[in-house]
């Protein structure tokens, strides 16, 4: 993952609350097996209309997308995240992002930036003409008005976000610590492993004969 | 030394501690993983890139269920049918060549195990209390059901804990949602948690782990709990968990993954300290009376739009909050509804019953209330049970004959009209019942229209043609229930 310090530019006015991945990335585009190029299906319910914000050429390839309360919510679909990623989008401004999306987008180099609903109001305004500001050294967002809404993250995504580290790697380097948990859960929940919950299984299996 | 009370989720979250990271994350154990075709691929492929193992295969089971079209998958020759969307077919062969390579138990599409991933976990006793469990789907919460702390999860995710069986979590607040009473006749878990969704609204749970409890909770079937803790991520929730108790460890017993012998003694004795300690203290607490919650179901595009069947279609106006005014007039467009109609007025073109939600074995009974009627003219009825060995049980009680007999479809188990990635879609602008558990727009196929009801509400909607009250079909007087 590339390292994230800053976002800066143009950013869609949208403000829309309750959006759902489903309106992030119709479920007929999660029949790809990689990735990239997601971002053709971006909205695409929303863009069959054809005064919609992401067509608008005032904000074409904006980083930045301000939303309503709940963004994300539904389904766990990763694919919302690499649609946006793929669509250029670095940043989300919300008043709440649901859990798992806010996960994804960590991972996928997006910061999921939470701000009072004033604060998204008053950046919805501005960014009809201007360009918004993420920083994650100073932890805000501004604008050139000397509007400055300070956030939170949690601090190890945050190191994560900055350094563009892979969290994958990160825990494998754990692995006497998880080793020693399992030992643990072997002597005293012995039934937890799945070797012998399989020996009477009907499952038939493809990969343990 | 008196130990401090702690809830079931504060429990379960200890218990799968492996480290906690000075700025406060955790890396948490997973004791049970689910996969399936559609949130998989990259994570296998992130693996091979990264030349990476999966740490636990035995953990791990795989089954196809999102895009496997519902139509038979044998022909009359004992020959696989070849499935014709090539994207699909791709995904699904991906699966298959992926879990051989990893090592990992897969469920054939044409097996009798083979059913939708949370029916498939709790049937096979690979769902067990106590556990953290986590597939690449937001409905995992419904495992909830039997006391594992369960939730969906990004394919980023998947290829971590294949990779680590672990996760870096933060610790969520806790919810108490409480129901207290005894459900009237006609109510079903649907309309319990299609009422808690109404109430707390589809944030209302976010950053929180919901724990159900009251007597309502306690007298359900483990099928029904399933139906309320798969629909928790509905409420905003990521989880929803109910206790352990004997209904559940009656329901585990004999399953072919189960704890056998020895080893369920001293699981039974485990799970029963999993309880939440009396005087534990919840972040949040929710209550809700039974004698308030009748037969429910959704108006709009969000879970949130619930309303009783003997309700009518609210007024964008009257709500209070300027941008809910905003988006119920938008819903109420997309869904081609008037405010002031009565709900039972609606006609319908569809109705699907099947789901994660509602597709177990008591669902199929319930909607059995078709039995001696037909289905209307001009709608299309599908029943779509969530594995194989529901079907070959219902198919055992004759159910699947009530059906035929009526004029619903009977279909080969997998997520099916639940979501619009195979061929079971509802047409744009036409009007769907559905016991599922989503009624965004476009989720059951681009511009469906979605009502989200009870399996015995939807068979009423079925031989009706309109949106129903089941109580009206079967006679409000428990001892007509079967006239
Ligand atoms: S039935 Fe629907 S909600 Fe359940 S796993 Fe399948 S697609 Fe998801």
């Amino acid at each position: 993952m590339h390292p994230v310090k800053q976002v800066s530019g143009r950013a869609y006015p949208w403000g829309a609350k309750n959006i759902d991945t489903d309106v992030i990335i119709p479920a007929h585009w999660l029949k790809t097996i990689t990735r990239s190029g997601l971002g053709k299906g971006a909205f695409e319910t929303v863009r069959a209309d054809p005064d919609n914000i992401f067509d608008d050429a005032r904000y074409a390839g904006s980083p930045i997308l301000i939303a309503g309360d709940n963004f994300g919510c539904g389904s766990s679909r990763e694919h919302a995240a690499w649609a946006l990623a793929d669509m250029g989008i670095a940043a989300v401004l919300a008043p709440s992002f649901s859990d798992i999306f806010s996960g994804n987008a960590f991972k996928n180099g997006i910061i999921p930036v939470v701000l009072p609903q004033a604060a998204i109001d008053r950046l919805v305004e501005v960014a009809q003409t201007d360009t918004v500001t993420v920083d994650l050294e100073t932890m805000t967002v501004t604008t050139r008005f000397q509007d400055r809404f300070p956030f939170e993250l949690d601090a190890f995504r945050r190191r994560c976000l900055m350094e563009g580290l892979d969290e994958i790697g990160l825990t494998l380097a754990r692995d006497t610590q998880i080793s020693k948990y399992e030992a643990g859960v072997n002597e005293h929940r012995p039934w937890m492993s799945g070797e012998r919950a399989h020996a009477s299984t009907s499952v038939e299996s493809a990969g343990r004969t | 030394m008196a130990s401090i009370p702690l809830t079931l989720y504060e429990k379960i979250w200890v218990n799968h501690l492996v480290e906690q990271r000075d700025d406060g994350t955790c890396l948490i154990y997973i004791d049970r993983h689910l996969v399936h075709e559609v949130t998989s691929p990259q994570a296998f492929e992130g693996l091979r890139v990264a030349n990476r193992k999966v740490r636990r295969p035995d953990l791990t089971l795989a089954v196809p269920d999102h895009n496997l079209p519902t139509s038979p998958r044998v022909d009359a020759r004992g020959n696989e049918v070849p499935i014709a969307d090539r994207e699909s077919a791709v995904q699904l062969d991906l699966l298959r060549r992926n879990t051989s390579e990893f090592g990992i138990d897969y469920i054939h599409a044409s097996s009798v195990n083979q059913g939708i991933v949370h029916v498939v976990g709790p049937e096979q006793g690979f769902t067990l209390p106590g556990t953290t469990l986590v597939c690449g789907d937001s409905h995992t919460s419904a495992h909830g059901a039997l006391g594992a702390l369960a939730f969906g999860i990004g394919t980023s995710e998947v290829e971590h804990v294949l990779a680590t069986q672990t996760l870096l979590l933060g610790q969520s607040k806790t919810m108490e949602v409480r129901v207290d009473g005894a459900l009237g006749f006609g109510v079903s878990a649907k309309d319990v948690i299609l009422s808690i969704i109404g109430k707390i609204g589809a944030a209302g749970g976010s950053g929180y782990v919901i724990e159900y409890t009251g007597e309502v909770i306690r007298n359900l079937s483990i099928e029904g709990r399933l139906t309320i803790a798969n629909m928790s991520i509905e409420g905003g929730a990521r989880a929803g968990l109910i206790a352990p108790d004997q209904t559940t460890f009656d329901y585990i017993k004999g399953r072919p993954m189960a704890p056998k012998g020895a080893d369920w003694d001293a699981a039974i004795a485990f799970w029963k300290t999993l309880p939440s300690d009396a005087g534990a203290r919840y972040d949040r607490t929710v209550r809700l009376d039974a004698t308030d919650i009748a037969p429910a179901l959704t108006w709009g595009t969000s879970p949130e739009d619930v309303v009783q069947i003997t309700g009518f279609v609210p007024d964008p106006e009257s709500f209070a909050d300027p941008a809910k005014r905003v988006a119920a007039q938008k819903s109420l467009d997309y869904m081609g509804l008037t405010p002031g109609t009565a709900m039972q007025d609606i006609g319908v073109d569809y109705v699907f019953i099947g789901s994660c939600t509602n597709s177990r074995i008591e669902d199929m009974r319930a909607a059995a209330v078709a039995n001696g009627r037909s289905v209307a003219d001009g709608v299309r009825a599908l029943v779509v049970p969530g594995s194989g060995l529901v079907k070959r049980q219902a198919e055992a009680e004759g159910l699947d004959r009530i059906f035929i007999a009526a004029g619903f479809e009977w279909r080969e188990p997998g997520c099916s009209m639940c979501l619009a990635m195979n061929p079971d879609k509802v047409p744009p602008g036409l009007r769907c019942a559905s016991t599922s558990n989503r009624n965004f727009v476009g989720r059951q196929g681009p511009g469906a229209r979605t009502h989200l009801v009870s399996p015995a509400m939807a068979a009423a909607a079925a031989v009706t043609g309109r949106l129903s009250d089941v109580r009206d079909l079967i006679g409000r007087d428990p001892m007509g229930a079967t006239s």
